[in-house]
């Protein structure tokens, strides 16, 4: 206990005060700790957290009375139970999230996050491995290296955490044999040979009896190393960002009254001083640096991680989520990323469709270009993928509605990090890494052309627009549409019906109806249209399109009141009594898989501009219901 | 004062990440609020949150939801915080409570705690349409604790499910809500009970006195020390009140606050006093001993 914790009486010969100044200017080490299921993982933090003398007498108590509850130990103290949070893991007997521990020596803080092991959890184990400086990793001494070992390996090195403890647990079952250690660190050289990571510690240990945790024991002659605690209060802080160039995002602005401007903002990477050359991305305007304040005092530089307010000798324009950078060596900029991605969500993961990407202070809208591959995490293989499933990690293209300034994950971690959100539940989907830009699209410059398509439409006379029409197969909706195409060509106003038989068999024959299948034929359908309200046509799209998503994202591709959204609302039994085309009959047999309504969901519209049952009245009566309401926004000069 | 990154301590890392926090919050809340409950870990949050819109004032109102019998040295710091630091402190305290005279001898801790603590604070939550509010809870107080997001969000009904937790991935956190949920955000998590003392001390915050050792009168039930803050406090045909010395090591209700014997006066001894401690800091809770999981299935219901 001396070794890690003063004496009172230590302290008393000191002075408090000298005592109390040394222990505020401890630093902090961050660790996840991943194993498996019984590979003591638990136990061993109990262990660490008890020998370390960081559990209290209550704590322990506690812990007494839980192990002859709970415990797995015939009564015996269970020290696993100390980490179990959750009372609905306890009855499981699995841990099931990321617990977070703490506790501390006079050498150093500690902040453990305890991942679960279980192979559904691959998540937890990256949101743990997101903010941890080390990483240890546990393997039973009598098991060795197994495949969940070459997973853990394969995400901490995804995750950037270089310093990695391998801890190979439970040596007392094996007699203490230096032989088996031996050989399972020769496995673990052909595991470390695959990734991008240096090579680990590796120490001998019994949890449940306390070897090498703490004190070396003699049950281990052979070895001399670290003990684990002696590792993990020397174990290196992960390589921070002070040798790249200043980059702050602006999170915040500063402005308590008219005299006074400042951006708020933590220090993304590198060293900022009063003076200093600065610009601000993505507007490209100058400053200097004229104060660096925080409520103690103004400092004269500053460095990454530190929370600060700065303000500029001149009036700039800087709001949330605009960079601001070292002027001689700004980021780059761009809006098409490669990048790694690892899938958190039960929704599936489809190219084509839109997320809200938030990367530092900033959030936009993207969507995956494409799925290049994903990784099977215990052989690092390549291996295709159609869709992204809970706990994949893959490799994406993403491209952003805008360009955002960013780093590379390896080159700064808070630059190159981002998340993917729900659009419409707000959940988080995914957690992502970027690894560079993709330059495909700079290269495509926009040609400014004379002949616009406020031109276009004063030829035609009227506004350009999209009739989107979605509902069951068989709702009526190709009828309806075209009954609508008839009134508005009769009237002159120029028109063009896209249905499955002219894009299904051209634009889209590469395309089957699988989930991400039909997010791409939608989504290109979307933008066929958008080109089209451009040469100012009245569109009128009939598909099924029964993605809620798909549709909000067509519809974002257009102005106010471009988009008229027509739900045609016929029941599910009176369409599938019509089945014209006899699907549904084939699609109840089983010989259709996926068929909307039967095998595949539709989501009905929440706010359509129109609903349509076309079991009640005629698809005339309806087509000029509808032709009558749209006379206004068809008017030239109803844009808004 | 020069720091540069590379000294940075573990408590410069713990305040900038809490400054973090409060900065998100700020920049993507509709109508943010600080649960403030008078005790050390609000005192820090409090100091923390003035660090991180300096020169600007504090954002955003405090809230306490009282239960009426709090210690009268709480209610009198209350207030001097509230003149000093020139922060707005809203109280609200349940009034079907009041109406019904709710209150822990007659009715017990459990029914107390939920009537005057969870009800009131839902009650205050929806009065006032508080979409974020910010509380001083830190994962290492207890076990359901540590597994709690920094950003916990609460349905409409403010309930907590363990299971729907949205994953919370270096300092990126997920502040989007649909109408009716709401976030409980928490920029202590990573706190630990000494981290705040030794703040405390390099700070040099005031606190309520009552966390230093001084005479008082108590009484000694079911192995807690209880302090006869005022008459309301029935004592039983054997009980005699007693001055002894004592302090606390958290502050709640007083007839459910138990007081350690202590000789330490200054905040230096307080905190040596902690350093060398054998018990944690929730011992002196009446409610967290009711059932093993009793904090967890409190927090479902919505308690904080």
């Amino acid at each position: 206990m001396d070794e890690h914790r003063e004496s009172v009486r230590g302290i008393a010969q000191r002075g408090i005060e000298a005592y109390l100044n040394d222990q505020a200017r401890q630093d902090l080490l961050r660790f996840i700790t991943c194993g498996s299921v019984d590979d003591g993982k638990s136990t061993l933090i109990g262990r660490l957290l008890y020998e370390a003398k960081c559990l209290f007498e209550d704590q322990v108590n506690a812990l007494h009375s839980d192990s002859i509850r709970f415990g797995t130990q015939a009564g015996e103290i269970d020290f696993a139970l100390l980490v179990d949070g959750l009372s609905a893991e306890r009855e499981q007997g699995i841990t099931i999230d990321v617990a977070y521990r703490f506790f501390k020596t006079d050498k150093r803080s500690f902040i453990v996050a305890d991942t679960p092991g279980h192979e559904q959890y691959t998540r937890n184990m990256a949101t743990g491995a997101s903010t941890a400086d080390a990483a240890v990793l546990l393997i039973d001494a009598r098991q060795g290296v197994l495949p969940q070992t070459r997973r853990h390996a394969y995400i901490v090195s995804l995750l950037g955490v270089e310093s990695v403890i391998v801890v190979i647990n439970k040596m007392d079952l094996v007699d203490y044999k230096q032989t088996v250690f031996n050989q399972i660190c020769v496995a673990l050289e052909e595991v470390w040979s695959g990734l991008e990571l240096p090579s680990p510690l590796v120490i001998p240990v019994s949890a449940l009896r306390g070897d090498g945790v703490v004190t070396l024991s003699s049950l281990l002659p052979w070895y001399d190393g670290q003990t684990l605690l002696s590792a993990l209060e020397s174990a290196p802080r992960k390589q921070r960002t002070l040798e790249h160039p200043f980059r702050m995002f602006v999170q915040w602005v500063n402005r308590p009254h008219l005299d006074f401007r400042g951006v708020s903002g933590t220090i993304n990477s590198g060293k900022v001083s009063v003076g200093d050359e600065i610009s601000v991305l993505p507007s490209g305007q100058r400053a200097k640096v004229s104060e660096l304040i925080t409520m103690d005092a103004s400092l004269s530089s500053a460095q990454s991680d530190q929370a600060l307010t700065i303000v500029f000798d001149r009036e700039i324009d800087a709001s949330r989520g605009d960079m601001i950078c070292s002027a001689s060596a700004p980021a780059e900029v761009a809006d098409h990323f490669s990048a790694h991605i690892v899938w958190m969500s039960e929704a599936q993961g489809l190219c084509g469709r839109s997320y809200l990407f938030k990367l530092g202070a900033l959030t936009v809208s993207a969507s995956l270009t494409e799925i290049k591959y994903s990784v099977d995490v215990e052989t690092y293989k390549d291996q295709p993928c159609a869709a992204l499933e809970l706990n994949d990690i893959a490799r994406i293209h993403i491209k952003l509605d805008q360009s955002i300034p960013f780093e590379s994950y390896r080159d700064c971690e808070s630059l190159g990090s981002f998340i993917l959100i729900d659009k419409r539940t707000f959940s988080t989907l995914a957690a992502g890494m970027i690894q560079h830009p993709l330059r495909r699209a700079t290269n495509i410059y926009r040609h400014d052309h004379s002949i616009k398509r406020q031109s276009r439409q004063q030829l035609n006379g009227h506004r350009g627009v999209v009739l989107w029409f979605t509902g069951l197969s068989g709702s009526g909706k190709s009828t309806l549409a075209d009954h609508v195409e008839r009134i508005l060509h009769a009237q002159g106003v120029r028109t063009y019906l896209l249905d499955g038989d002219n894009v299904r068999h051209g634009l889209n024959r590469d395309l089957g109806f699988t989930p991400s299948d039909r997010v791409e034929n939608i989504r290109r359908i979307a933008e066929v249209a958008k080109l089209m309200v451009d040469a100012g046509l009245v569109v009128l799209t009939a598909f099924i399109s029964p993605y809620r998503d798909d549709r909000a994202q067509a519809r974002n591709l257009f102005a106010n009141g471009e988009f008229q959204e027509i739900y045609v609302s016929t029941p599910l039994a009176i369409a599938e009594a019509r089945d014209p085309k006899g699907l549904y009959k084939k699609a109840r047999a089983g010989l259709i898989p996926n068929f909307t309504g039967i095998g595949s969901p539709y989501e009905p519209p929440y706010a359509p501009e129109f609903t349509i049952d076309t079991s009640e009245g005629t698809p005339e009566d309806s087509a000029e219901f509808i032709f009558e309401t749209l006379a206004n926004v068809l008017k030239l000069g109803s844009e808004g | 004062m020069e720091l540069s990154a590379t000294q940075m301590t573990h408590l410069d890392r713990l305040e900038a990440e809490s400054i973090h926090i409060f900065r998100e919050v700020m920049a993507e809340a509709l109508n943010p609020v600080m649960l403030y409950s008078i005790g050390k870990d609000s005192s820090v949050m409090l100091h923390v949150a003035r660090k991180a819109f300096y020169p600007s004032s504090i954002p955003f109102p405090l809230l306490h939801v009282d239960t009426r019998w709090k210690f009268q040295e709480m209610y009198r710091f209350r207030e001097q915080v509230s003149k000093d630091y020139g922060v707005e402190i809203k109280v609200h305290i349940n009034p079907e409570g009041i109406e019904k005279n709710i209150n822990p001898f007659d009715h017990g801790s459990a029914m107390h705690t939920d009537i005057m603590k969870t009800e009131g604070l839902k009650q205050a939550l929806d009065l006032y349409q508080f979409d974020i509010a910010f509380g001083g809870a830190r994962r290492d107080e207890e076990k359901s604790r540590a597994k709690e997001r920094i950003f916990s969000f609460r349905n409409q009904e403010h309930r907590w499910s363990p299971k729907a937790q949205r994953p919370e991935l270096w300092s990126l956190y997920n502040g989007l809500k649909r109408p009716g949920e709401s976030i409980r955000v928490f920029p202590l998590s990573n706190w630990t009970e000494q981290d705040i003392w030794l703040y405390i001390y390099r700070e040099q915050l005031p606190i309520v006195p009552l966390y230093l050792a001084a005479e008082r009168p108590v009484v000694e039930r079911d192995g807690l020390l209880i302090m006869c803050d005022d008459d309301r406090i029935p004592l039983l045909s054997q009980e005699e009140p007693q001055m002894k010395m004592v302090r606390f090591r958290t502050l709640g209700c007083y007839p459910l606050t138990g007081a350690v014997e202590s000789q330490c006066q200054s905040l230096e001894e307080v905190i040596l006093e902690l350093l060398t401690a054998t018990t944690s800091e929730r011992q002196g809770r009446a409610i967290d001993n009711d059932h093993p999981a009793s904090m967890e299935r409190k927090k479902q219901e919505g308690y904080f």
